[in-house]
């Protein structure tokens, strides 16, 4: 009864909410919230002036560039042509199309590891790709740039989707009746319309890069300095047994995510409010 | 029959929708469309970029695969550092996929059918896992069950391993498959509402008999789809599972740790052969997602029409 007077229910008539949600929290707490929690109780044992040595050492920053440089291009990149792909699945026939907008998912459902494993091969200097290019792909920063691309698209693609398709066609029409050109339409009807979607996808398809490895290390050659991503730092700590420094960076990285995170949340809301539900 | 102002067969008619729904004209079409040498062109540069990025890929893959022929492929797959692999990531599907289930449904009973206070909390730390780096989930067990962790001193007197070995890697798997299916179902939940259940409750079914025979007929679709994502991702699960393994080969490798074994070792075919195989299942799953969309629109549209 205490818990019902907390969480104010409202009364149903339906069973079983206790169990459940007492079941989803507590395996929430076991699985997720506990183990998290961790990291941060990990933290508090190095004392401020190693951890900020830690987090702030040359090869630290250096990795933190390339991650959130290349996540930031990648998701760049991935909200224009996501925007494109969308649209076009949307608003045009084409032969095929159904198998287009099935395989958008790919990179959600394709193993990193594997994933990894292809784009290294594929922009090798002998690769399918990597010969007909004048400059090196596979083990510079430019690789870490086509993973984190591969593994961000869908993200904009079925954000920005389902705000094309409830678009409402009259306000094109009336856009039309008014005198704009199709340009002008898109720019100041179609577009305001899906732009937090699109800042959202962004969003996701950016924190999702940051966090990325299975694809990364395969392609990036992992040169310290270079093209070391933080996630792979993390992992060359914990193999030298120097938990606390990996523990350290894993903190500055959790942050980074929670506060993107919480900027998706606002920007759903938003979009949400922008579209009148 | 004689009472009602409208005839039933016209009333019909006027809900059977199609009739009546305003459709645009063809010549109000052509305002709101572009040339065709701009759908062309915006076509093409779509379609060839998604080529890039995502159709060569996959096609080198199952290339690369068989580029050594049937012989390597086949050996490739029976060698018994594979099968060993294959054992234990399905040992690890299999034990994180029915846990997440057991959690997404009891987790879409509650915040679907009820309305209380700290719902969307639950809902954004439901999404946690998707946020954290894979590498971040691996090291927290570390953190917990390793040697220099909270517990391992005690777990080392008890002679129980849990990173290292498969618990580690098993608890790895459902942190990072934890919210997939949870995902699925509570946003249909939430739009289904509760009138069925309290139907069924007013007619006497228990709880159980509600959730079977009421509710998970309604999902059964997008649970399907659900299991199948979480269970792609549990065997395809490479960062998490890459920090708590250890690595010992035909003891603590899964599928995707194989692979990257074989390909640091230049044994490139063979590593495509066993990526081939995940490939494949990523496959089955986006097969199933269409089908899964397809029905739940059919379904939709059955009912908008009703």
């Amino acid at each position: 009864m205490s818990t019902r007077a907390l969480l104010l229910r409202r009364h149903s008539v339906l069973p079983g909410f206790n169990l459940a949600l007492g079941f989803a929290v507590l395996y929430l707490c076991f699985i997720v919230l506990i183990p998290l929690s961790a990291v941060f109780l990990k933290t508090f044992t190095v004392s401020w002036g190693t951890f900020v040595d830690t987090v702030t050492s040359p090869r630290v920053v250096a990795s933190y560039r390339l991650t959130f440089g290349a996540s930031f291009l990648a998701a760049l990149i991935n909200a224009v042509f996501g925007l494109l792909v969308s649209w076009v699945l949307v608003r045009y026939r084409f032969p095929g199309k159904r198998l287009v907008d099935a395989l958008v998912d790919l990179p959600f459902a394709l193993p990193t590891a594997v994933a990894g494993i292809a784009l290294t091969t594929l922009y090798a200097q002998n690769g399918w790709i990597g010969k007909w290019l004048p400059f090196k792909v596979s083990y510079t920063p430019l690789g870490v740039f086509i993973a984190l691309t591969f593994i961000g698209l869908p993200f904009v693609v079925r954000t920005v989707q389902p705000v094309l398709e409830d678009l409402q066609r009259e306000l094109e029409e009336a856009a039309a009746t008014l005198g704009a050109s199709r340009l002008q339409t898109f720019a100041y009807v179609i577009f305001p319309a899906v732009m937090p979607a699109l800042l959202t996808g962004f969003a996701l398809a950016f924190a999702r890069a940051l966090g990325e490895y299975g694809s990364v290390i395969f392609i990036a050659g992992n040169m310290p300095m270079v093209s070391e991503i933080t996630s792979l730092l993390i992992i060359t700590k914990l193999e030298q047994y120097d938990y606390a420094g990996a523990t350290s960076i894993a903190v500055v990285m959790l942050v980074a995510a929670f506060a993107l995170l919480l900027l998706i949340n606002l920007l759903q809301a938003w979009a949400r409010k922008r579209q009148g539900r | 029959m004689s009472a009602l102002p409208v005839p039933v067969e016209q009333l019909a008619v006027a809900d059977a929708g199609p009739l009546v729904r305003p459709l645009a004209p063809a010549r109000v079409a052509d305002a709101v469309s572009e040339p065709a040498w701009v759908r062309r062109t915006l076509i093409g540069v779509a379609l060839a970029f998604l080529t890039l990025f995502l159709f060569v890929p996959l096609i080198a893959v199952f290339v690369q695969a068989f580029a050594k022929g049937l012989d390597v492929y086949w050996a490739a797959l029976t060698d018994s550092d594979a099968v060993s692999a294959l054992k234990l990531t399905l040992i690890a599907a299999f034990i994180s996929v029915p846990f997440n289930l057991v959690f997404g449904v009891a987790a879409a009973w509650a915040i679907g059918k009820f309305d209380f206070r700290g719902k969307s909390v639950l809902l954004t730390l439901i999404d946690l896992p998707f946020s954290v780096s894979p590498v971040i989930a691996g090291l927290i067990y570390l953190l917990i069950f390793g040697l220099q962790g909270w517990w391992g001193e005690w777990l080392r007197d008890h002679d129980l391993k849990i990173v290292f070995a498969v618990p580690g890697i098993v608890l790895a798997t459902v942190f990072v498959t934890f919210p997939f299916i949870a995902r699925e179902l509570i946003p249909l939940m939430q739009a289904q509402g509760q009138e069925q259940e309290e139907a069924a409750r007013v007619l006497g079914a228990s709880g159980w008999q509600i959730l079977w025979r009421v509710t998970l007929p309604n999902v059964k679709w997008a649970l399907l789809y659900g299991v199948i994502l979480c269970n792609a991702r549990a065997m395809g699960e490479f960062g998490a599972v890459s920090v708590v393994s250890g690595h010992i080969r035909g003891q603590t490798n899964t599928l995707p740790l194989h692979i990257e074994i074989l390909y640091n070792d230049y044994q490139f075919a063979a590593a495509f052969a066993v990526a081939s195989l995940l490939a494949a299942l990523a496959l089955v799953t986006l097969v199933l997602k269409y089908i899964v969309e397809r029905r739940a629109k059919a379904s939709y549209d059955a009912e908008s029409l009703t």
